[in-house]
């Protein structure tokens, strides 16, 4: 039984190496959250950070009180619910880009299929011209999201046929429906302050991310990526298409509905967060692959870990890069598209052998 | 009430009925290989045994339960799936995909454990593939992609396993290659059921050929009563001849007129050594 015993010291070794890969990961998001905190328009040693940071821990140290107190409103205030979100953004939208990628057997679908970013626009846009406060547009471009794939996945039911081709198509109709409808609504917005405000919360921001709106959309987040992370296995299985995950025992209705509020629930997140940030979710899950391979078990932590970094230093670029800021969805699409050009070529080894 | 029993079986997609009161019954272990033209309903009937098609009338039963009534899992542990060869979106490498197999054994919170990965490895040794363990599926031969599934087979421990046609897209050598594997196993008591469009693949591997036609089964027996000149012959609409090639190894042959010639003029005689 010697080439079972080797079989098998291979396997334990893939798992042994992935949990390397994870602790490693883990180790650039902590190193690029601190290196994010010093960065700005008033620049911090990385020493400073570690002071800081000992003294508020034990309660030790030799920085002054004043100085304490600005570094906590700067650092706790202002920068970490910022950094926070991005690292929310980024691991809840190459998650659900990995998963609807596993979902629907095709690497090259983003988590906006199913029209979650087209409806959470619509809502944003709408609740920018109607509502009067910053959280109801945020419960506005939630409910928008969620609506969107409501209907997405209403339109593919009332047809009866089986399999994720009606559904992508009810998907594409609903975006297409969705779009035109945030049209509408600039069209009709007030072009002094509505379009703009519109317009700038479409291209992605993470500046209006405080700390009351990160707080809230942490827990959600945190559950909806955490849930699609405990699905490797049966997304592995449900990447084979719809038949074998059947034959191999899975109830393939069940996990994709799971699957599909997940991935919604979280994207729509995205964009109560920091507006609509593209390509995110199809960039990074084709990164990470390349890295740990495609198996979902390793694959979704690891997204989720890239994805944080990613977007972190994506935002971290759109703030300083430059005299002013620039959305960073502008970043996030300038980047990703020559990122995922380069990738494309060992994206198709992947999918046609 | 052992083995896979079709009791009146009608199915349809759509409007196109495919299976017109279609009853069979296998007995447990053996290779049982399934023969007929485009469109007679082959993998339609292996669909229904494996509970991914639902019948319009009629009852598929496993040991006598009907298949609909056994939770996917369970049913998962008992009958395997060998789908034809496909190209896969995702490059896992081939444990990872044997691996797959063990879906339904593992555990809800805890996944695959020791157990899983045994059983992944001794697959793969089973079908001499332990090589290719950390090679991604995508890249090795088809021959060899077949073989993973195979092994997935096992590993999910189910002791049927139903291949529609397990040797499409292989070149020659990896058909015999195949079929020599479903021979071993079927010795170690695996049991097949497949689907073909090679009477000799039948001839070779099979202990009970069925003949279907327009969703009936036309023929039914061991390969030798089942495939004849003539049921073949009914069976494509082609003429076919079957050839001793020696003692009690008969190989079917098309009567192919492309051109004119010696060869094809002269028809051979049933039974003729060659």
């Amino acid at each position: 039984m010697d080439a079972v015993a080797t079989a098998e010291v291979r396997l334990i070794g893939r798992t042994r190496r992935g949990a390397a890969v994870l602790l490693g990961l883990a180790a650039l998001l902590l190193l690029a959250v601190a290196i994010s905190l010093c960065m700005g328009k008033y620049p911090l040693r990385p020493g400073e950070l570690a002071r800081w940071l000992l003294q508020s821990t034990t309660g030790h140290g030799a920085l002054a009180d004043a100085r304490m107190r600005l570094l906590h409103d700067l650092l706790v205030e202002v920068r970490l619910p910022r950094i926070v979100a991005a690292c929310l953004v980024g691991a809840a939208l190459a998650v659900a880009g990995a998963g609807f990628q596993a979902m629907f057997v095709n690497p090259l679908v983003s988590p906006s299929l199913l029209g979650v970013l087209a409806g959470a626009s619509f809502g944003a846009a709408l609740g920018i011209v109607a509502c009067r406060t910053w959280p109801e547009v945020q419960v506005a471009t939630l409910l928008g999201g969620l609506l969107a794939v409501a209907l997405t996945v209403g339109i593919a039911a009332a047809y009866r046929v089986g399999g994720t081709l009606v559904l992508v198509l009810a998907g594409i109709v609903v975006s297409t429906f969705f779009n035109a409808l945030v049209w509408l609504v600039k069209y009709l917005a007030d072009p002094q302050n509505q379009l703009p405000a519109i317009v700038y919360w479409l291209m992605g921001n993470m500046a209006l991310a405080d700390r009351t709106a990160v707080t809230r959309a942490a827990l959600p987040i945190l559950l909806g990526v955490g849930t699609l992370m405990a699905m490797g296995r049966q997304l592995d299985a449900l990447s084979m298409g719809d038949e074998e995950a059947r034959a191999l025992g899975l109830n393939v209705r069940a996990v994709r509905a799971v699957v599909i509020a997940a991935a919604t629930l979280v994207s729509a997140l995205t964009v109560v967060l920091a507006g609509v940030v593209g390509w995110v979710g199809l960039v990074v899950p084709h990164a990470t692959r390349m890295v740990v391979g495609p198996g979902h078990r390793l694959l979704l932590p690891a997204c989720a870990l890239v994805g944080a970094v990613y977007v972190l230093a994506m935002d971290d670029l759109s703030r300083l890069a430059f005299a002013f800021e620039i959305p960073i969805g502008i970043v996030t699409a300038l980047l990703g598209i020559p990122f995922f050009l380069a990738v494309l070529g060992n994206a198709r080894k992947g999918w046609s052998g | 009430m052992t083995g896979v029993a079709l009791e009146e079986v009608w199915f349809s997609y759509g409007r196109r009925e495919v299976l017109r009161g279609l009853s069979l019954r296998t007995t447990p272990g053996g290779v049982v290989a399934f023969l007929g033209p485009n469109g007679s309903g082959k993998s339609t009937l292996l669909k229904l045994v494996l509970g991914l098609h639902t019948p319009s009338r009629g009852t598929v039963r496993l040991d006598g339960e009907d298949v609909r009534r056994i939770p996917r899992r369970a049913l998962a542990r008992r009958l395997a799936y060998v789908p034809q060869l496909h190209r896969e979106a995702f490059a896992y490498t081939v444990a990872e995909v044997v691996l797959m197999g063990r879906m339904p054994h593992a555990g809800a919170v805890s996944g695959y454990g020791a157990a899983d990965r045994r059983a992944v490895a001794e697959a793969l040794s089973a079908l001499g593939i332990g090589h290719l363990a950390a090679r991604p599926y995508t890249q090795v031969s088809g021959g060899e992609r077949q073989l993973t599934l195979i092994a997935r087979a096992l590993a999910q421990g189910a002791r049927t396993l139903v291949m529609d046609e397990p040797t499409n897209g292989l070149d020659y050598g990896n058909q015999v290659r195949l079929l020599e594997r479903v021979g071993e196993l079927a010795r170690q008591g695996v049991a097949f059921l497949f689907s073909s469009h090679h009477p000799d693949h039948a001839l070779a591997a099979a202990d009970r050929v069925i003949l279907l036609a327009q969703g009936r089964v036309v023929g039914d027996g061991p390969p030798a009563v089942a495939i004849t000149a003539a049921s073949l012959s009914a069976l494509y609409g082609v003429d076919v001849r079957m050839v001793t090639v020696q003692e009690g190894v008969e190989v079917c042959v098309p009567g192919l007129r492309l051109r004119d010639g010696p060869g094809a003029a002269a028809p051979p005689a049933r039974g003729a050594g060659v």
